[in-house]
């Protein structure tokens, strides 16, 4: 919760808008390969990909 | 008010400690954990700081991280995508260590600090500065000045790669930036990258390198305007634009676009280790000489945008101490302080100070000193007479013990007198890149033979590399060119001229091997090839051992210089126990060591299981 308060004060101060949807994506997509480093949920991404 | 600095995951992790505005400590935590640039979490280092000074966590007023993570953040995407599809390899790299770490930084810290301090119930706040106002405030606060110009440059903190700022009472106000990708120190370290060092760690060696350049030389000339019409384009205030077809590193894993390098200078990438030619030299001298340009371009800029007489520099940049000492010699400003750590290690005295003038608004109580407030960067660890004892029962070292400081100050200085090379561990530990007399390898700089005997037996380094004198700071104008004090070693000045020998007339033809071999002045070993030095003075209020060494070779040889290297071999960091130094002693050709007031002899050691064991131990090269 305190990374997103963090985050939006950011862009708030920023305000780089055109950065949200490719921060959202990238966060997406970094969860995702950190979750692929664990085998239990490796079988799952390879479905979406 | 107690606060708490931090720099570190990306290189020379460090930590400092302010107590009402004051550096009480700072440290690396290379020297602890013994890896050399260590970029992890400084946990051994701020284990130390704060048991040593019987602080807890929970007491500290504030922890300064000493940069933006958000914003280096939004500086990585907006590169991405400008140049996407290109560096997509390296952004699949990037992004999951920034997602596993860098980008929840505020909650890492945490972890890590809780991991270090279980028993914290609560964590201090959490406060970041700008990387360039860190460097900027660890530049600004502790110098002698109320009021001054403030210059910093480096690779690239979030966006700013060089900061004019100015500094007055407690606040610091950014006046300009240039900011990523154009960037003197990257473009430094490009040439350090293309020139077979290693980026980050290397650039000092290449400013080693360039003396043995041929200024006049046609090739050297032509690689000047090269730098300048294809890889910049410098403007009258000193920012620059770098071409960036020719250089990777915004979304490549290398510095340069190899094979435009070599369409441009005519040779291909030196390879790590292998022999030097005189075209590396020259292009070496070259961008050392575009890098002064710039520089002094900037500070023009800077003196102009402020109209202050005083200058206080930092960054990575500002360990060029070449340039340092031409800044000095144009006189632009009428003084000036360079932050003996001006590189990221110092961010995190930086990131504590800022947060303590601008986030607390406390005021400085101490403007317009005489002395600058870095207790001459004698800031890390000291240990006792029993770590000593201890080191010595466990290896059944003999040793000699002096309860009085002169004797043994005046045996240290016979022993170098006589040739020997000797290891002189006092006190505590200085921080930053440089040894300045607590954490030294000592010999005489007037024997011709000690700059190889240095590099080769003792340090196993390249045979290129110079060594620093270390003079009495009011002897300083009998041998060097320079009339101000340098007691971190940030400016290089010139051997004076009546101390230069005379070279043959074919000097500048010369090889690199025979350059280093010949005699340029009565103190050969710490004369460069082009008769520069890297100076320390040496004061007595900062160091009065130290000095007191030096005064005692004084009188026993006349000469007021010592050779001072850091006390280390290649790919080691700084020894930072009296075991380190013990160890590093046993590993190199040393004949003396000094730890504390215990005087030990290579000699008189008898090999055992437990030296033998220190001998086989090496260290990956840097």
């Amino acid at each position: 919760m305190e990374f997103l308060k963090d985050l939006w004060n950011f862009m708030m101060e920023r305000k780089k808008w055109w950065l949200v949807p490719i921060i959202l994506v990238v966060l997406l997509i970094g969860v995702l390969l950190l979750f692929a480093e664990s085998s239990a949920v490796g079988s799952f991404i390879y479905t979406l990909f | 008010m107690k606060i708490l600095g931090i720099s570190c995951y990306y290189h020379d992790a460090a930590a400092a400690l302010l107590i009402n505005g004051e550096v009480i400590a700072a440290a690396q935590e290379e020297w602890f954990s013994r890896e050399k640039h260590d970029p992890s979490f400084p946990h051994q280092a701020i284990a130390w700081m704060l048991e040593s000074n019987g602080i807890s966590l929970e007491e500290l007023d504030g922890i300064a991280f000493y940069d933006k993570p958000f914003l280096k953040f939004e500086r990585l995407l907006e590169t991405y995508y400008q140049h996407a599809p290109r560096g997509w390899r390296s952004f699949l790299k990037a992004i999951p260590i920034w997602i596993k770490e860098k980008i929840f930084l505020k909650q890492q810290l945490r972890k890590e600090l809780k991991r270090l301090f279980p028993l914290t119930k609560e964590c201090p706040p959490l406060l970041f500065t700008e990387h360039h106002l860190s460097h900027a405030a660890s530049a600004f606060y502790p110098s002698p000045f109320g009021e001054a110009a403030i210059l910093t440059i480096d690779g690239v903190g979030e966006w700013a790669t060089a900061t004019i700022a100015h500094g007055c009472g407690n606040q610091i106000k950014v006046l300009k930036e240039l900011h990523f990708p154009d960037s003197v120190g990257l473009l430094y370290s490009a040439f350090t990258y293309f020139l077979g060092f290693k980026v980050n760690f290397g650039e000092y060696k290449l400013m080693g390198l360039a003396p043995y350049g041929k200024r006049k030389s046609e090739q050297t000339q032509s690689f000047i305007k090269k730098i300048k019409e294809a890889l910049i384009d410098l403007k009258p205030d000193g920012s620059l634009a770098l071409n960036r077809s020719y250089f990777k590193y915004a979304t490549g894993d290398r510095m340069t676009d190899d094979k435009k390098w070599e369409h441009l200078f005519g040779f291909p990438r030196r390879e790590p280790e292998s022999a030097f030619e005189q075209q590396h030299s020259n292009l070496a001298l070259a961008i050392q000489i575009v890098t002064e340009e710039i520089v002094l371009k900037m500070a023009a800029t800077t003196a102009l945008l402020t109209g202050s007489k005083r200058l206080c520099l930092a960054g990575g940049v500002a360990l060029n101490c070449v340039a340092n000492g031409v800044l000095h010699r144009q006189q632009l400003f009428a003084n000036l302080w360079i932050q003996p750590a001006a590189g990221d290690a110092g961010g995190a005295i930086g990131a504590a100070l800022a947060a303590h003038h601008i986030f607390f608004g406390q005021e400085r109580s101490d403007r317009n000193r005489e002395n600058d407030a870095m207790n001459g960067a004698y800031l890390g660890p000291e240990y006792t007479s029993f770590d000593i004892e201890k080191v010595a029962k466990k290896y059944q070292a003999p040793y000699q013990h002096f309860s009085n400081q002169s004797e043994l100050c005046e045996k240290a200085a016979a022993l170098i007198a006589e040739g020997a090379c000797i290891g002189w561990y006092q006190g505590r530990q200085e921080f930053g890149p440089r040894a300045l007399g607590n954490r030294s390898i000592l010999g005489d700089p007037r024997n011709p033979e000690m700059q190889q005997k240095l590099n080769l037996k003792i340090k196993f380094r390249e045979s290129f590399r110079p060594f620093a004198p270390s003079v009495l700071a009011e002897d300083t104008s009998e041998y060097f060119d320079l009339d101000r004090d340098s007691p971190y070693m940030l400016l290089v000045a010139e051997v004076k001229p009546e101390r230069q020998n005379k070279l043959p007339p074919e000097y500048d033809q010369l090889p690199m091997q025979e350059k280093i071999n010949s005699t340029r002045s009565d103190i050969p070993a710490v004369t460069h090839v082009d008769f520069s030095a890297r100076v320390q003075t040496v004061h007595q209020d900062t160091n009065p051992k130290y000095y007191q060494l030096i005064q005692h070779f004084k009188n026993l040889t006349g000469c007021a210089v010592l050779v001072n290297t850091s006390f280390n071999v290649r790919g080691e960091p700084v020894v930072c126990s009296p075991e380190d130094a013990f160890h590093c002693f046993i590993r190199t050709n040393m004949d003396y060591l000094v730890l504390g007031d215990y005087l030990f002899s290579k000699s008189q050691l008898t090999p055992n299981p437990k030296t033998t064991a220190i001998t086989n131990h090496t260290f990956t090269l840097d």
